[in-house]
């Protein structure tokens, strides 16, 4: 009677979740290039040399165009992060130069970079990122994977998605073809190539590598959250099922008493 | 409530129950006699208060740091997820709360349609709880729109344009409510005001709602008045309590899988792009709760039509009482309306299915199908089916189906392998 009851409830709310799958398919060009990531899953954490190694594309390569203006360098160091030292954070941001003031003359000036400062944005504002890439906003990189269908596949996708355009299809200048991007026109070039960035800790700087390791680095700055949410998930929900038994099993001795099955 | 005699024990007790009796209405809430035979669909009503009241506290401590500012909102929404101890869990519990508590209310929606709890004499008891729904989409529609993302931008856009389908007034009726001449910063700052104001007009609601229940008491699933107390009933506590935290914990743990391991799954990923009044979305669709109204809205060629028979499918409700002319309470007795039921509820989640597809071809066709079987469901189906169907022998009591040794022993077996 009981697991009758569970089960009707349990297809109620499959069927619940069935109608509206479909909002969250949507979107995209072709059928998604799909990887193993280390970070899905429900005990998925993220591979720390492949969010350094991720860090590094992103400095020298996106960065020169996307900012990431939530997220601090003090956050390279946190647990579940790239995890660099606090001596590499140190050095990381020291090696930016951020306008701080006014000082008490009220003047504007420059100084060395401190862990809490958040990440400098490569233009002053969204216009000036608009007119210096021929007319499209390179957007802001913090939350840029939960800002697409598809999330870190899609990041992945679009990076390996730079094609020859299919004959008979004409692309303006500065417009080129990707397999994955929305209507296949993208106005960034392909970003990587091989070795465009000498790994520091060796390893070899292919294309896909570096793909793989900036959209990690990606994700991980969309969700810094996401080992200590999953590492919380696992507990919670086993403190919550055998919470579940103990009442349950309590129930079934209150009920006990009364002639009628609970 | 008036037939319940209650005396405190301790001096002080009596003392302050002379005074204002909280006592017995404590003695009350826990004796208050409940059917034995109430299934696991009754329990929604504690899940949707502990929903209630999860939003409420998790709503309090976002509302500490959130900053109802056109140009400062979408940051400070990424200060919780970052900078704020926990904040990342409590905006996920409350983002995702909103779901699980639309979930639980459409639950508990259902039951009372498949039940007939909204028949004489709770018509007052289904009038509060759809008030109670009206204000939860409210309340919903304005916190979707307060991250102040893409879809927050452009579903306010669509959902306060609704009203300047209104002949005459309607354009100036549009600008009054964005307080704007577009959604803008004034428009987030009442959307804020409102969402924080409509959870404690709802708890208001709730304790009408649970006021008017005991008056006559819970329906169950045989449908029948029931004597209280009598063999067919138990006290509140501690039967109802514990099953209903049993099953309360059932539906936490739902909750907390969503909570912890997909956590945007329900919302729309273009909500984590800053909203943008130059760019419109290819494809503007409100979360999945308000998904058949949109489809129903939509299914009209005509705006002004549109908005009326998407309020007219709420308001439909409020009559529905009236509309169904069966006698018998509960679907288990009505074969005919239980198939209606089913069919009905297909039709909702097809309508569901068709909101979040795009207004064209097929998609139309059935979304304008659905819309006109909704309408028919309450205004034909209802009113026609109640009097030429022929309902299946009614118990006289829980305790006949429920026990085998009833007058007749087939029909207490199979009454009971119905319920």
């Amino acid at each position: 009677m009981i697991r009758f009851k569970f089960k009707t409830i349990t297809l109620a709310v499959s069927l619940l979740l069935a109608s509206f799958a479909p909002l969250f398919g949507a979107g995209s060009g072709g059928e998604l290039l799909k990887v193993d990531w280390s970070f899905k899953g429900l005990t998925g954490k993220f591979d720390r040399a492949s969010l350094q190694r991720g860090f590094q594309v992103y400095k020298e390569v996106c960065s020169s165009c996307h900012s990431m203006q939530y997220l601090s360098y003090r956050n390279l160091g946190e647990s579940g992060g790239p995890e660099f030292s606090e001596e590499e954070v140190k050095a990381i941001a020291a090696s930016i130069e951020i306008e701080d003031g006014p000082d008490s003359q009220g003047e504007m000036f420059l100084r060395a970079g401190r862990p809490a400062d958040k990440f400098k944005s490569p233009y002053p504002n969204v216009n000036a990122s608009i007119s210096a890439n021929g007319g499209a906003y390179p957007p802001d990189m913090s939350v840029l994977v939960k800002a697409r269908p598809g999330g870190s596949n899609y990041i992945y996708s679009v990076l390996m998605g730079y094609e020859d355009p299919p004959a008979g299809m004409n692309l303006d200048d500065g417009v080129y073809y990707n397999k994955y991007m929305i209507g296949n026109k993208i106005k960034m070039s392909s970003p990587l190539s091989d070795d465009i960035v000498e790994y520091t800790d060796g390893t070899s700087a292919t294309t896909e590598q570096m793909a793989k390791d900036v959209t990690t680095f990606l994700t991980w700055a969309a969700e810094p959250e996401l080992e200590e949410r999953h590492r919380t998930g696992v507990k919670v929900i086993i403190y919550l099922i055998l919470l579940t038994t103990l009442v349950y099993l309590s129930m079934k001795r209150v009920w006990s008493r009364v002639d009628t099955e609970v | 409530m008036s037939d319940h005699e209650y005396t405190p024990k301790s001096k002080i007790g009596k003392w302050f129950n002379d005074r204002l009796p909280l006592l017995t209405l404590g003695s009350h809430l826990t004796d208050y006699p409940t059917p034995k035979n109430l299934n696991y669909w009754w329990t929604f009503g504690g899940i949707l208060t502990f929903c209630l009241l999860t939003q409420i506290i998790t709503g309090i401590v976002l509302a500490m740091h959130y900053v109802a500012h056109a140009d400062l909102a979408f940051a400070s929404v990424e200060h919780i997820m970052r900078d704020v101890n926990f904040g990342w869990l409590i905006r996920y519990i409350h983002s995702n709360g909103a779901s699980m508590f639309f979930l639980a209310v459409y639950i508990h929606i259902f039951r009372s349609l498949f039940y007939g709890s909204y028949k004489s004499p709770r018509e007052v008891i289904w009038i509060i709880g759809l008030l109670i729904y009206l204000l939860m989409m409210a309340a919903a529609f304005m916190g979707y729109v307060l991250p102040w993302g893409q879809m927050s931008f452009w579903g306010a856009t669509v959902i306060t344009n609704l009203f300047s389908a209104i002949p005459l007034i309607g354009e100036s009726i549009t600008t009054w409510l964005w307080g704007a001449y577009s959604v803008d910063n004034p428009t987030l700052n009442r959307f804020f005001s409102l969402h924080y104001l409509i959870p404690f007009l709802i708890l208001g609601l709730v304790v009408l709602h649970i006021w008017a229940l005991h008056v006559p008491g819970n329906n169950n699933p045989v449908g029948i008045d029931i004597k209280k107390p009598s063999k067919d009933t138990v006290p509140f506590h501690p039967y109802i309590t514990i099953k209903d935290a049993f099953a309360l914990l059932m539906f936490m743990i739902i909750f907390a899988g969503f909570v912890f391991f997909s956590p945007n799954v329900l919302g729309h990923s273009d909500n984590y792009i800053p909203a943008n009044p130059l760019v419109t979305p290819a494809h503007i669709v409100p979360e999945w709760y308000l998904l058949p109204f949109y489809a129903i809205l939509r299914s009209v060629p005509d705006k002004l039509g549109g908005v009326i028979l998407m309020f007219g499918a709420i308001f439909i409700l409020f009559i529905l009482p009236w509309l169904d002319t069966s006698k018998v309470r509960s679907a288990v007795f009505r074969p005919i309306y239980r198939q209606f039921y089913w069919i009905f509820v297909i039709d909702v989640l097809m309508l569901g299915y068709m909101g979040a597809m795009p207004a064209e071809g097929i998609y139309l066709v059935l979304a304008r199908v659905g819309t006109i079987y909704y309408f028919l469901h309450f205004i034909v189906v209802l009113p026609v089916v109640g009097l030429l169907e022929k309902t299946d022998p009614i118990p006289m009591s829980i305790s006949e189906p429920v026990l085998t040794g009833s007058a007749d022993p087939s029909l207490a077996r199979k009454n009971n392998d119905k319920i």
